[in-house]
């Protein structure tokens, strides 16, 4: 059996973003000599993935950990500062606006709150309308009509509802139309960003099953961006566990549950929190997650480790394989975890 | 008795519209030191709950009927000046956001010393020293420096470290914690519910957690209430509720979690959505999404009985007891 062909590719991302102001407020006078300092966000440090065509390649981290950067880079809502995106085999991330139309029909994303990411003044059919009529600019009225209608059904939202405003609907049923309308160019590739965050539990599992059910009927492949674990080891098929930036462990999702690798993932697993009593307690980590301004020295993980050594503050992990997981760790590598 | 006690607690809400009950015939008791949590989607009425009990609502809301006795003595009908011995005092609460909590421009000693200061006669000296005690408490490393520092300056763990800190300044007899660790990362999550528990258990403190995460719930507290459209459905020890939930609503919840599905598969979802207050179905109010519903269901609200060791609000429940009774 083959492997299945990797649909999108980032090597070695990279992003920062510049918190220091614009150009003269980056000048400073010390010393007699006028300097120019810059300070940055380190929101990626040279990640690389490639998701392969129909799996749902979940990212996990915690808040802060550039989990979001990754997918909206990977949309080319961001450019990357460093390192490149490759789509079905070619080279997106430099690409025009306009050279670009043709891959935005087919990579679509999902945000996180419904209650944001739907104009307020427009109805439920405008909104779904015009990402169709857009991308499909010679389709006749009825055409665009008819699959407005289909996507609908497809969510389950009725398509009667269409003159309707968001306001009118629960935060449920709107992330339903967001889903929808990210459906309704016919994409092959969706980035999902915390699409149940928002939710109840009981419209998680709503929302859940439809991504699932939609996956499953148009073999589409998803990049799905969580902090919620439990949401990963339901839904993916591999896990890549980000920690400030950095990518510690990517892993099938069923290696990544029962036999995880890098201190951080065991730590992330096992708080958890669960409905059985025979749990064991929290690894608990010590410290702050450092500030991304600042990156500490070596592994971006020394300083709440338990595990770390002097080679962990002064030479950066290299992702390794380690069985059938890639990890990022010197304690694995030297065989000391 | 009992620390408190809560007798068919009415919320309304008097909108242009008309008004609307936002909580109807609640009724719990609370032992001292004792670990109660409330669930519910949002819309169920928990926060509601917790803000009536130490007497937070504000107007267009206000308490319709019944009362809320803390050791004895009726909150519902305290005036402001005598609520504001008690609240902050005997009973304090946690906030979801500590961002939201703590004033941005005063340093966290001054909030601290401010708040021993309104209900105790003691020095700022003094003050300070209690302070910075409840800070080593809440296991904030060098918090001699941090009392001068300004919220901002501090990680989203470590601002609702502090405000636990505040609220244990005046040795209260009971905590509110309204959702305390939704806005923080799991890892966080897991150590302040750690440190809740045993400062709880410590200074024999009743805590009132509310919160969505069944998950959360299980680990913290000995009994559960579930809520749902503003009335109590299923009530009992957590450990029963969990294993052994009765009430169909509260069996979807738990049946929901991913973690309760295989990997790849469906989950168990509970179709459509809660009903806004305003338009109630007859009956029960779950009846619409219920998949055991009964002809009696859209007819009669059913009452909270006893079924085991659990109190359940549903009519199948009760015909299944009344059944197993006959034959016995």
């Amino acid at each position: 059996m083959s492997q299945p062909a990797s649909l999108l590719k980032i090597n070695n991302l990279h992003k920062r973003f510049s918190i220091s102001g614009d150009f003269l407020d980056q000048l400073s006078f010390k010393g007699g000599k006028i300097t120019r300092t810059q300070e940055h966000v380190h929101a990626i440090n040279g990640i690389s993935l490639d998701v392969k065509k129909g799996e749902a390649l979940c990212v996990v981290g915690e808040s802060g950990c550039g989990k979001s950067t990754v997918a909206r880079t990977v949309m080319n809502l961001l450019r990357p500062s460093e390192g490149e995106i490759h789509y079905a085999g070619k080279r997106i991330d430099n690409l025009s606006h306009r050279a670009l139309l043709p891959y935005r029909k087919q990579m679509q994303m999902i945000f996180q709150n419904p209650y944001a990411s739907l104009n307020p003044r427009m109805t439920i059919n405008q909104a779904l309308h015009e990402p169709v009529k857009f991308h499909n600019p010679k389709w006749s009225h009825g055409q665009v009509l008819d699959k407005v209608h289909e996507v609908m059904e497809a969510v389950g939202v009725d398509p009667s509802w269409g003159v309707r405003f968001p306001h009118e609907f629960s935060g449920g049923q709107r992330q339903r139309i967001s889903i929808a309308r990210a459906l309704a160019v016919e994409p092959e590739f969706i980035v999902a960003d915390e699409p149940i965050s928002a939710l109840d539990v009981s419209i998680q599992a709503q929302v859940l099953n439809l991504l699932m059910d939609a996956q499953a009927e148009r073999d589409l492949t998803y990049l799905f961006i969580t902090h919620d674990l439990s949401v990963v080891e339901h839904f993916g098929t591999r896990v890549a566990v980000m920690y400030l930036g950095t990518l510690c462990e990517l892993a099938d999702t069923k290696e990544l549950f029962s036999n995880p690798r890098h201190p951080y993932t065991k730590a992330l697993l096992s708080a958890i929190p669960k409905l059985s009593d025979d749990r064991e307690p929290p690894i608990k980590l010590t410290g702050e997650v450092p500030t991304p301004v600042n990156l500490p020295s070596g592994c971006v993980f020394h300083g709440r480790c338990p595990y770390a050594n002097e080679r962990c503050t002064q030479e950066i992990p290299q992702l390794k394989p380690d069985g059938t997981t890639m990890v990022a760790c010197h304690g694995i590598d030297e065989g000391r975890l | 008795m009992p620390l408190l006690e809560v007798n068919n607690l009415e919320v309304c809400f008097g909108l242009r519209q008309g008004s609307v009950t936002a909580l109807r015939d609640i009724s719990f008791q609370l032992e001292r030191g004792e670990r109660l949590g409330i669930v519910g989607e949002s819309g169920a009425g928990k926060s509601v709950l917790g803000f009536s009990i130490i007497n937070l609502i504000s107007r267009p809301g206000f308490i319709n009927k019944g009362e809320v006795l803390f050791e004895g003595k009726n909150l519902a009908a305290l005036k402001n000046k005598e609520m504001r011995t008690i609240r902050g005092n005997r009973i304090a609460m946690i906030f979801q956001d500590p961002m939201m909590t703590l004033n941005p421009v005063l340093t966290i000693g001054d909030q601290m010393v401010e708040c021993l200061r309104a209900h105790r006669k003691i020095s700022k000296q003094d003050a300070r020293v209690i302070s910075l005690q409840k800070l080593k408490q809440v296991y904030i490393p060098s918090p001699d420096t941090r009392l001068d520092q300004y919220p901002h300056e501090l990680s989203g763990g470590m601002r609702q470290r502090i405000v636990i800190a505040i609220g244990l300044l005046l040795d209260p007899d009971l905590i509110i914690a309204d959702e305390p660790t939704t806005a923080l990362d799991v890892t966080i999550q897991a150590e302040i519910m750690e440190l809740m528990v045993e400062l709880c258990e410590r200074n024999n403190v009743a805590l009132i957690l509310i919160t969505h995460d069944l998950g959360v719930v299980s680990e913290v507290t000995q009994r559960t209430i579930v809520m749902y459209a503003g009335r109590v459905i299923e009530e009992g020890p957590t450990k029963e509720i969990i294993n052994d939930a009765q009430h169909p609503y509260t069996q979807g919840l738990i049946n929901a979690l991913p973690q309760m599905a295989l990997p790849g598969q469906r989950l168990n979802q509970i179709r459509g959505t809660m009903p806004g207050l305003n338009d109630l179905p007859s009956g029960c109010a779950f009846s619409p999404r219920c998949d055991y519903v009964l002809p009696a269901c859209h007819e009669a609200i059913p009452a909270l009985t006893k079924s085991g060791g659990c109190n359940v609000a549903c009519h199948l429940v009760t015909e299944q007891n009344n059944l197993s009774e006959v034959n016995e």
